[in-house]
C-alpha cells in the first residue's frame, strides 16, 4: 500500500499534478506484475515522507496509463522520473538505494 | 548497540533458509534483505524443479512462503541495503542505510545479479528497450520483434515467456551449442515464434541518438560477417555476477569474485559463512541455494556453541 504522502498520477491528471506543479515531482512508473517495482515501493514511500512539502511524490501505473508512459519512452520498470517545471530533469532506471536517490533529488530542491 | 548472534545479508532461498534454521535454533537471526529482496526467483514465473511442488510454484509465491516460514519461527527480516561491512574483528559490524549492526556471526547470502554485455549502447538504452527482466518489461513489447541474448536456462525461459507478447523473439548466442538444459532447449525450439542467431555476438545496439532500441548489429563468430536485425527490445540473459564488492579485501574470493568456502559454508574468516549463488558458480539452483543456506546456519550454530567440529551433532 502506498503511504499517505504518495499521490496517484494518471494520464488524466498528469498535466495538472505533475507538469504544472510548482515543486519538483518524482514519478514512479510501476505495474502490478513487476517484482522490482514492489521492492522499490517502500523506498518511494519513505522519500515521499522525507520530502513532504518540498517534492511531490507519486506513482503512475503503466498498464492503466499508456499515454504518459509512451510519451516519456518508458520501456522498463521500475523507472523514476523527476520533473521540474514540466521537464524531465532526472531519470533512474531500476532499483537504487534510498541514499543514492536522495543525492539525485537533492540536486533539484 | 547490542550484538546479535546472527546477521544474514540477503533474502533469497539461501538467506531465508539460513534464517529458518537459525531461528529454529533460537539464535534470533536478523535478515537484512537487500535491494533485490527475495532474490532472482522474484523475477521468474513457474518454478518446476523445486521438490515438493508437483505442479510447480510461481517464483514470487515460493519466496513469500519461505519468508513466512522463517518469520513464523522468529526470524526478523528488515528492509535495508548493506553499504559496508567490517569483518576484521569481532563483533563484526554491518552498516545498512542509516543503521549499524553488530554480530557474532555473519551469513552472506547476497546472491548474484544479472550480467550485462558491457556495451556503451546497452547502458544508454537500459529502460528504453534494453532490459534484464522479462517479467517486468515484456508488456512493453506487445506485437513487436525483440531479441534475447544468451544460451542458458534463463535465456530459454525468457524467450518462451516473451512470445506471449512479442510477434517474434530472436535468440542470440555466441556459440553454436546452447548451455541450457535439454528440457528448456526443447521448449524453446518447439516454439514457432522463436528464431535463432547462433555463433553470433552483439556488437552494437541501435539507436542511442533516438533514445530507443531500433535494432542490433550482430557479428558471426565463424564467418566474421556482420548483419543488422531490426528489433525494438533486447533482453539480456547472459548469466550472473556475484554480489561481493562489499567483501573485497576482507574475504577470499576466486578470480570471478565468487566467495570461496571450505568445510561446509565457512569463508576465510572464522564466524563468517556464505551460501547460495554468492559462492556457487556451478549449480545455481533454488534448491542448492536453500541447501547451502541450511549448511551455513548449522555452521554458524556450531561456531556460536563453540562445539569442536568432530563432536558437533546436528
Amino acid at each position: 500500500m502506498a503511504g499517505d504522502n504518495v499521490q496517484t498520477f494518471t494520464d488524466g491528471n498528469f498535466e495538472e499534478t505533475v507538469l504544472k506543479n510548482g515543486v519538483p515531482v518524482l514519478v514512479d512508473f510501476w505495474a502490478e506484475w513487476c517484482g522490482p517495482c514492489k521492492r522499490l515501493a517502500p523506498t518511494v514511500d519513505a522519500l515521499a515522507s522525507e520530502y513532504a512539502g518540498k517534492v511531490a511524490v507519486g506513482k503512475l501505473n503503466v498498464d492503466e496509463n499508456p499515454t504518459v508512459s509512451f510519451k516519456y519512452q518508458v520501456r522498463g520498470i521500475p523507472t523514476l522520473l523527476l520533473f521540474k517545471g514540466g521537464q524531465v530533469v532526472e531519470s533512474i532506471v531500476g532499483l537504487a538505494p534510498k541514499d543514492d536517490l536522495k543525492k539525485v533529488i537533492d540536486k533539484h530542491v | 548497540m547490542p550484538t546479535r548472534n546472527v546477521v544474514i545479508i540477503g533474502s533469497g532461498p539461501a538467506g531465508l533458509t539460513a534464517a529458518l534454521y537459525t531461528a529454529r535454533a533460537n539464535l534470533n537471526p536478523l535478515v537484512i534483505e537487500g535491494l533485490e529482496s527475495g532474490g532472482q526467483l522474484m523475477l521468474t514465473t513457474m518454478v518446476e524443479n523445486f521438490p515438493g511442488f508437483r505442479d510447480g510454484i510461481m517464483g514470487p509465491d515460493l519466496m513469500a512462503e519461505m519468508r513466512s516460514q522463517a518469520q513464523r519461527f522468529g526470524a526478523e527480516i528488515i528492509q535495508g541495503h548493506v553499504s559496508q561491512v567490517q569483518l576484521c574483528e569481532e563483533p563484526f559490524k554491518i552498516k545498512a542505510d542509516d543503521a549499524e549492526y553488530a554480530a557474532r556471526t555473519v551469513i552472506i547470502a547476497t546472491g548474484a545479479s544479472a550480467k550485462l554485455l558491457g556495451l556503451p549502447s546497452e547502458r544508454t538504452l537500459m529502460g528504453h528497450g534494453v532490459s534484464t527482466c522479462a517479467t517486468c518489461d515484456g508488456f512493453f513489447f506487445r506485437g513487436h520483434d525483440i531479441a534475447v541474448v544468451g544460451g542458458g536456462d534463463s535465456a530459454m525461459e525468457e524467450a518462451v515467456y516473451l512470445t506471449r507478447f512479442a510477434s517474434k523473439v530472436t535468440v542470440v548466442h555466441r556459440r553454436e551449442t546452447l548451455r541450457a538444459s535439454k528440457i528448456m532447449q526443447d521448449k524453446a525450439r518447439a516454439n514457432a515464434k522463436i528464431a535463432w542467431e547462433l555463433d553470433s555476438e552483439v556488437e552494437h545496439i541501435n539507436d542511442t541518438g533516438k533514445g530507443e532500441v531500433t535494432g542490433m548489429t550482430l557479428r558471426n563468430n565463424k564467418t566474421g560477417v556482420k548483419k543488422e536485425i531490426p528489433v525494438s527490445g533486447v533482453f539480456v540473459a547472459i548469466g550472473h555476477t556475484p554480489n561481493t564488492s562489499l567483501f573485497r579485501g576482507q574475504l577470499e574470493m576466486d578470480q570471478n569474485g565468487y566467495l570461496i568456502t571450505h568445510d561446509g559454508a565457512k569463508t576465510s574468516v572464522p564466524g563468517v559463512f556464505a551460501c547460495g549463488d554468492v559462492q556457487d558458480h556451478i549449480y545455481r539452483q533454488a534448491i542448492t541455494a536453500a541447501g547451502s543456506g541450511c549448511m551455513a546456519a548449522i555452521d554458524a550454530e556450531h561456531y556460536i556453541d563453540n562445539i569442536p567440529e568432530h563432536l558437533a551433532a546436528v
